[in-house]
């Protein structure tokens, strides 16, 4: 199996662990080979709000470099997941933009005709790995473990754009975190937003939400958020650390991205996972392993 | 006399001018961190820093960094091997000809002392190293003005440099050739070291410079014998050979001088010589002595760059940290390696702000850096090209001289938010790296420069201000909501955002939203909530929706689109609304220049 690995722009300057651990479960253990690209540019998701022909140009200019090498895209982001999907259907269904579109690639000889496809890691583990073939790889599976999966709200919504999973009842985060022993929390507000896209918009409002959500979870008893997404994962881990910084309190629950979790139950090293990297530690779950 | 006076002098001005760019690095401000150091504390804290990192073990980095990226220049040869060639050619070229042809007196001879310009392997060495850098102008000029890229622009200081490489060497290798013709300098040379010559001798030595040593002669000269060959081969052994190799040792000398040939006896007659002279020693002087205003300053500034970088962090003096931003705007060479792995490059086809590009906001910054207000035109166009950028640090990883763009970006971003007009791109996710620096930031004034911008927009607002009047439905000119309808370009929405006129009042999307179930009066923070904002849409109202601040505290979480029962996507439709409204108040802010 061979994909086109999309970055984006968060994860190699501020969330390295993300992208060391993900390369890790998945090329070391898995056997995926990941082919980097380096022409490769912003997704254009956080331009949306003020330019989307813009944006559709940036995710469109991605898919055809992908499209150049024949190449599936993977994502370890959910925004740029949403993205990239967005400018798929878009460039299907709106010949105009198509046009449009195509036509300034074409400067650059590129061109985006539908023939790849983004995908996000989530699924392309849970699809085309397979949770039977990542479970041969567990061998310290976690005890006693409780997570809380965070969906991710651009991964399932809107679910005729992203076919990601069933976007009111989605079970794939949750089958693959149990692949790895733990157990999957049923809490109510899993689906809900983190906050992340109006942080630095309305700090307040961010703070607000993302504080509900921490705080569900551990009613639910969990013992760690578990995420798959950049901003999901900043938001529970810098942004938590600012709430108690400035609003008072304690942090409630840390954070830890899924390749960290299966790689450390595929008995990878906890420091070359890049566990001891977040502002609310997460190395204690090491402690859950059998 | 001309010659040594000329040389203090341009040697007088490059000193001064490195005085005066060094005393800069301890002046001019970058960032708002840098405001209330003062001169004296930059100097003491840089000295300080300096002492203490060379009794240290980051003395090793800073030797490692020198070698590896200053000398070796890794970090060019990581970007792209062609531009590594290009680059160490000009370079180990130019720097082998200063220390062995234009310092050849006093360094290559105490070295080696047999040394003789026209002797080999110096003669064979100098044109070596000419080839080296004349290779690399061809290339750089390729790169720069044949192979374009819509993002890559050439400043004078680029094309200076180029025309200055390129005087310097044509002239060089020009003047070389045609001395190898000139018939003239060599009479010269065979009056002074053959006087003790019959005139026999001295024609059998100009037969067998002729044949053999490239000089054109302007009269007959007979090359065939080889007889006369012999004689004159004796007498250069015993008087010239000792400083003469053959000049088809040296390929590009004697290459241009088999180019000139067909005209050499005319050049010899003009002063051709004597010019070329001239230009190549003065443009030599010229860039001495412009070189500390000029981009070659990198040949200094750059390994200082890099080597600050290797030992500095966020958590280093605030004072030093100034230092270095002023010092990085003189170590940057407009390469553009930068503006090639920039993210947000693509947003220039439909933003063509050329301060998008890495490569051009620093020399607005240099500008703004050393105290020059900037017009209210290009303030707005630095203040939107430094916000447009998703601070993905690819530019910092790449910058051949390791300057830390990512830190200067942040520094001039808050300086410009802060002062400057209402930034609508902080309305975005593009804020978001803002958010994580909050601590840093200093809490609640960070978000100062995004409530302005909401503020801004709020003015379009119909219901906010005075909720008691009557909006009308049908407007009239200059007042209502819809006085400035017509503005805004691509009005129609997409078919997506038409999907709005299938809502049948149901409000799940407003019932399922978490923004509005964070407060408890809604109504009064976000003005139209989601539904509203599609029953004001139904009644043609669109304008009205612009400025409700629902659509910038939108999460855009697909929850209302998801949910609702009639297709709308809700979502999408918030989408476009937000791009009207930016592109409307953009238009206006751009009319007015409002500041504030």
């Amino acid at each position: 199996m061979k994909y086109a690995l999309f970055l984006g722009c968060q994860i190699p300057a501020r969330l390295q662990s993300y992208e060391v651990s993900a390369r890790k479960v998945l090329s070391e253990a898995l056997d995926i080979d990941l082919i980097d690209i380096k022409e490769f540019n912003c997704c254009g998701y956080p331009i949306k709000n003020f330019d989307y022909k813009a944006f559709i140009l940036a995710s469109a200019r991605n898919l055809a470099l992908a499209e150049e090498k024949n190449l599936n895209i993977l994502t370890l982001c959910q925004c740029c997941y949403g993205s990239l999907k967005k400018a798929e259907h878009l460039m299907k269904e709106d010949r105009a933009i198509k046009e449009w579109v195509n036509q300034i690639l074409d400067k650059e000889g590129l061109a985006y005709n539908g023939k790849i496809k983004a995908r996000h890691f989530l699924s392309v583990l849970h699809h085309d790995v397979g949770l039977d073939a990542i479970a041969k790889k567990i061998t310290r599976p976690f005890k006693g473990l409780k997570i809380a999966t965070h969906y991710g709200c651009h991964a399932l919504r809107p679910s005729e754009v992203v076919e990601f999973d069933d976007p009111v009842n989605p079970s794939i985060f949750d089958e693959l975190v149990e692949a790895t022993g733990a157990k999957s929390v049923s809490w109510p507000m899993q689906l809900e937003c983190c906050g992340a896209p109006v942080s630095g918009v309305n700090d307040e409002l961010a703070m607000d939400l993302a504080e509900k959500k921490i705080k569900n979870a551990k009613q639910a008893d969990a013992d760690y958020l578990c995420t798959a997404c950049p901003y999901c994962q900043m938001q529970f881990d810098t942004v938590q650390n600012n709430i108690y910084t400035l609003r008072g309190g304690n942090p409630l629950l840390p954070s830890i991205i899924y390749p960290q979790l299966l790689g450390l139950s595929m008995g990878m090293d906890a420091a070359a996972l890049g566990i001891g990297e977040n502002w609310i530690p997460i190395t204690p779950i090491t402690q859950f392993l059998s | 006399m001309f010659f040594s006076n000329s040389f203090y002098i341009a040697l007088i001005i490059f000193a001064a001018g490195t005085v005066y760019k060094i005393f800069t690095w301890f002046r001019f401000r970058v960032g708002p961190e840098s405001e209330g150091i003062t001169t004296f504390t930059r100097i003491f804290s840089a000295v300080k820093g300096i002492i203490k990192t060379l009794a240290s073990r980051k003395l090793f980095t800073v030797i490692k960094v020198f070698l590896l990226d200053g000398v070796f220049q890794f970090r060019i040869l990581r970007e792209s091997f062609s531009r590594w060639l290009m680059h160490i050619f000009i370079f180990v070229g130019f720097m082998l000809l200063l220390l062995m042809h234009a310092l050849g007196e006093s360094v290559t001879s105490n070295l080696f002392p047999g040394y003789y310009a026209t002797l080999n392997p110096f003669w064979f060495l100098r044109d070596l190293f000419g080839a080296m850098v004349i290779i690399g102008i061809i290339m750089a000029i390729y790169r720069r003005f044949i192979r374009k890229h819509t993002d890559f622009t050439s400043h004078f200081q680029d094309i200076y440099t180029i025309i200055i490489i390129t005087v310097i060497l044509v002239s060089g290798i020009l003047l070389s050739g045609i001395k190898i013709t000139s018939h003239a300098i060599y009479q010269d040379m065979a009056d002074e070291y053959m006087d003790f010559a019959t005139d026999e001798e001295l024609n059998a030595l100009e037969s067998y410079w002729v044949k053999n040593f490239g000089v054109v002669p302007p009269h007959a000269v007979e090359i065939l014998d080889p007889i006369i060959l012999d004689t004159g081969k004796e007498l250069h052994d015993m008087s010239c050979a000792e400083c003469h190799s053959r000049p088809q040792s040296a390929p590009l000398s004697y290459g241009m001088s088999r180019l000139v040939s067909p005209i050499a006896t005319i050049l010899d007659r003009l002063p051709i010589t004597t010019i070329l002279w001239y230009i190549h020693y003065l443009a030599c002087l010229i860039g001495l002595a412009y070189l500390p205003f000029s981009k070659m300053f990198h040949i200094f500034t750059g390994p200082l760059s890099l080597m600050a970088n290797a030992v500095m962090d966020e958590k280093s003096d605030p004072a030093n940290i100034a230092t270095r931003q002023a010092l990085e705007l003189d170590a940057c060479t407009h390469c553009g390696v930068c503006t090639q792995n920039c993210s947000m490059r693509t947003v220039f086809e439909t933003i063509p702000n050329l301060n998008i590009f890495p490569s051009e906001k620093i020399n607005a910054i240099k500008s703004l850096a050393s105290g020059k207000a900037l017009d209210d035109v290009k303030f707005r166009a630095l203040q939107e090209g430094v916000f447009l950028c998703t601070n993905c640090r690819r530019c910092t990883v790449v910058c051949p001289v390791g300057i830390n763009l990512q830190d200067m970006w942040f520094n001039v971003r808050e300086k410009l938010i802060a002062q400057g007009p209402p930034e609508f791109y902080t309305l975005s996710p593009l804020s978001f790296y803002r958010a994580l620096m909050r601590v840093p930031l200093a809490g609640e004034k960070s978000s100062q420069p995004t409530q302005h911008a909401m503020d801004a927009i709020a003015e379009m607002f119909p219901f906010k201000k005075e909720s008691e009047k009557p909006v009308l439905l049908t407007p009239s000119a200059g007042e209502g909501i819809g006085d400035d309808q017509r503005d805004i370009e691509g009005k129609e929405l997409s078919t997506d955002a038409q999907t709005f006129a299938y809502c049948f009042g149901c409000e799940t999307c407003t019932t399922v939203c978490p923004v509005v179930a964070n407060y408890e009066n809604a109504e009064q923070i976000l003005g139209l909530l989601p539904h509203q904002i599609m029953h004001c849409l139904a009644l043609g109202m669109r304008d009205a929706t612009l400025g409700t601040p629902m659509l910038w505290n939108c999460l855009t979480c697909y929850q209302c689109q998801e949910q609702c029962p009639q297709g709308v996507r809700v979502t999408d439709v918030f989408y476009e609304l937000k791009n009207l409204a930016i592109q409307k108040k953009m238009k206006k802010s751009l009319q007015t220049k409002e500041r504030s």
